[in-house]
């Protein structure tokens, strides 16, 4: 096989899928470099397994395009690509024993018998399974289901492999191992991998690139170090090994404040600017009280085996610390964190903002939301009349319903409910990240409207919730009429 | 001392009544196809068996026609079975109830109603006896044929399917080479559930104007002319025949997945 290091070998592009009406993908824009071993990682349902089996012919995009080596196959039946997969529970042929199973693809193609034999053996080699050939499937151990599997996929020589979460079912040790050999095989073959994982650390370990997913987008496209040192979000930061994220601002060149106290960072943004800290626990150093930037007590200690996790409140903030030497509950320290261990994001919308529009019972609505709305917001120093109507300051009377507004509701505002019918929306929270003192959530209605909001209690992943907002928290503006 | 119901203790009525309508009549039968009417041991019913034309005639029409039925259920019922599958939610629930209503409806009800459907289109049905026997056969036992075939394609892991397609099988490859192969237990299934009563079920060849005996009318016609111990000697080598081909079908398919066949046998 060719090594051209610059020539992509598979391009996604702008590519979207749904399934019964919900989009599940959005926006998927990815490049791979032949020979790379690029790692989708994402938490489970945010659409990487579909993304995958979308390169793999198994799903049609409904939008967008799949180039492999410049042409669009994204239309292409799976039998018709020089795409193999090894499945994430193996899908070996129970009816063929192991030779039949990893010659499956070769007397396809109807080659010759003695050239299939030595393939064969070839790639028992490779997996490290000779002499099982005459072996009935279900007789082999998940790990050597797995090998098989492999065997089975890279015997045909795809351009690509493309690997569905294949160490999935295996024990820990088991599955150490095998990251090793995967790693060890793909610099033999040469082949491009596209490896799908929830688990970060095999993410890490493994990847010449890391593609992490939420929620049906791409959050971050990135070498394993640029991914764990510089995440782009808090997203990220928080699925990627352990953090400790705090709301921010940027309070002068070069300093950021966050847990009530001034830091120097490496990053520059303007002053005032609102920021998501992440700080690696490994970063967080514990020295005497009043020796470090912010005091704390320590309020819990864990053994971790190589390390200590201790966690200390500092004011409202919870601090995440790991370290070698234990620590006393109860005992009061100081915390310093050096400007290379604090990571500075701008941080994500701190309004929500929607398109509505004014419906009869003085409500803005748009889609499945429907908020109560204070309507002189629309026209300054407007009062309502007994009609409904809208009287402007120079006596005009206005009639709002079917009006289009722009709708602003700030994170800081909104609360949830457990009462589905408390609030103006519903929806279930697609993702949560704790920030020190309280948790950020996004809330996403049926109909796909998303929601963040901040709420000091833990709630769970997928719990169904009502957004209420107060009327006179609700901003709304006029939008231009259209035509 | 307290009497406890254990487990065990639940399969008692089972055990009762198959030691007297099961375990009983097959030492009968046995006791009478070895001896002859005075009682003596004999295996001049065996023997007969076999040297009278016949016998060995109605054995082999037997054969015959249950083999003519069995393959005719296969073709049509495969089709269906794997079209029933393929399909989602209601249709499919609807489809296949389609299929099962006529195992509800009484059997000498449901083959009166196709003879006059069938004399609708052939006029005499005299005419036509073997044919007819084989449209009653196969009206009747389809169910039996589908049903299994059915379970066992809706068990196939759409897994391999696509893996057989990922590794380069166009869609009739995948067919012959995944598909098929692995829904063998079902066809073995509903093979046994229908070849075994087309060898037997005389009842369809009365009401059909089949005056040709198959094995169930040759058994039912020596009970009847009271010569026990000749009926009882087919009654065996009928037996002997169905353990031959379970056991067969046993080995052809592996025990595994002989005992996931979801069928009676």
């Amino acid at each position: 096989m060719k090594k051209n290091q610059t020539e992509n070998i598979i391009e996604l592009k702008g590519i979207k899928k749904g399934f019964d009406g919900e989009t599940v993908v959005e926006n998927i824009d990815l490049t791979v470099k032949r020979g790379e071993f690029v790692t989708i990682l994402g938490p489970s349902g945010c659409g990487k397994t579909t993304t995958l089996r979308m390169i793999a012919g198994f799903e049609i995009p409904d939008e967008g395009e799949i180039l492999l080596d410049g042409k669009d196959i994204s239309s292409l039946p799976p039998y018709m690509r020089s795409v193999n997969t090894v499945f994430q529970r193996y899908a070996l042929f129970p009816h063929l024993n192991v030779y039949d199973n990893i010659a499956f693809g070769l007397k396809l193609k109807k080659m010759d018998k003695d050239e299939i034999v030595a393939k064969v053996k070839h790639v028992l080699d490779v997996v490290d399974m000779e002499d099982f050939e005459k072996r009935k499937v279900s007789t082999l151990s998940g790990g050597q289901q797995q090998r098989i599997a492999i065997a089975r996929a890279i015997v045909n020589e795809p351009e690509i492999l493309l690997l569905d979460e294949p160490l999935g079912a295996l024990d820990l040790k088991m599955r150490k191992e095998m990251q090793i050999e995967l790693k060890a095989m793909h610099e033999e073959l040469g082949m491009t991998f596209i490896y799908v994982t929830h688990d970060q650390e095999e993410a890490l370990t493994m990847s010449d690139k890391i593609v992490v997913m939420a929620n049906g987008h791409i959050k971050q496209i990135g070498t394993p170090e640029e991914i764990y040192n510089e995440p782009a979000d808090a997203f990220v930061a928080d699925f990627i090994g352990e953090s400790n994220i705090f709301n921010g601002k940027m309070t002068g060149m070069l300093k950021v404040k966050f847990c009530g106290a001034e830091f120097e960072c490496l990053d520059n943004y303007p002053k005032d600017t609102l920021i998501d800290v992440v700080v690696r626990p490994e970063d967080v150093i514990l020295v005497g009280e009043n020796e470090g930037i912010i005091n704390g007590e320590v309020i819990s200690v864990v053994f971790k085996g190589i390390h200590y996790e201790v966690t200390i409140q500092s004011g409202k903030n919870e601090i995440v610390c790991q370290r070698t030497r234990a620590a006393a509950v109860g005992e009061k320290v100081g915390i310093i964190i050096e400007p290379d261990g604090i990571h500075c994001m701008i941080s994500g919308e701190v309004v929500n903002r929607y398109q509505g529009v004014i419906s009869r019972r003085h409500t803005v609505s748009f889609i499945d939301s429907e908020f109560e709305c204070d309507l002189t917001m629309l026209y300054p120093g407007s009062v309502l009349n007994d009609d409904g109507n809208i009287v402007k300051a120079d006596g005009t009377v206005v009639d709002p319903v079917g009006l289009n507004v722009l709708v602003e509701m700030p994170v800081e505002k909104l609360s949830m409910s457990d009462d589905a019918n408390a609030g103006g929306a519903c929806g279930n929270i697609i993702s949560l990240i704790y920030k020190g003192d309280h948790y950020n959530y996004v809330v996403k209605t049926k109909n796909g409207i998303e929601y963040m909001l901040d709420d000091e209690y833990l709630w769970n992943e997928n719990d169904y919730v009502s957004i209420l907002c107060d009327k006179k928290d609700i901003k709304i503006s006029l939008l231009e009429k259209e035509g | 001392m307290v009497f406890k119901i254990a487990r065990k203790h639940l399969c008692i009525p089972y055990v009762l009544f198959l030691l007297l309508f099961v375990i009983a009549p097959v030492i009968v039968i046995l006791y009478y196809a070895f001896t002859n009417g005075e009682g003596q041991f004999t295996v001049a019913n065996f023997l007969g068996f076999f040297t009278s034309g016949n016998t060995v005639g109605t054995l082999l029409y037997s054969l015959f026609i249950a083999l003519i039925v069995t393959c005719v259920c296969v073709l049509l019922a495969y089709p269906v079975a794997y079209i029933l599958s393929k399909m989602m939610g209601r249709k499919r629930s609807t489809l296949l109830l389609l299929f099962i209503i006529p195992m509800w409806i009484n059997f000498t009800l449901r083959l009166t109603a196709l003879k006059e459907v069938l004399s609708v289109i052939e006029g005499n049905l005299a005419y036509h006896p073997f044919l007819n026997t084989v449209i009653g056969q196969t009206y009747d036992f389809l169910p039996f044929m589908i049903l299994p075939i059915y379970t066992t394609l809706c068990k196939i892991d759409k897994s391999y399917v696509e893996a057989a397609s990922d590794l380069g099988a166009s869609p009739a490859e995948v067919f012959f080479k995944v598909t098929l192969p692995l829904s063998m237990p079902g066809i073995i299934s509903g093979i046994m559930m229908v070849f075994l009563p087309a060898m037997t079920n005389y009842v369809i060849l009365d009401m059909m104007y089949n005056s040709t005996y198959i094995m169930g009318s040759l058994i039912g016609g020596y009970f009847s002319a009271y010569n026990w111990n000749q009926g009882s000697m087919i009654s065996i080598v009928l037996l002997a025949i169905i353990c031959v081909a379970t056991l067969f079908t046993n080995k052809f398919t592996d025990g595994e997945e002989a005992a996931d066949r979801g069928a009676v046998l």
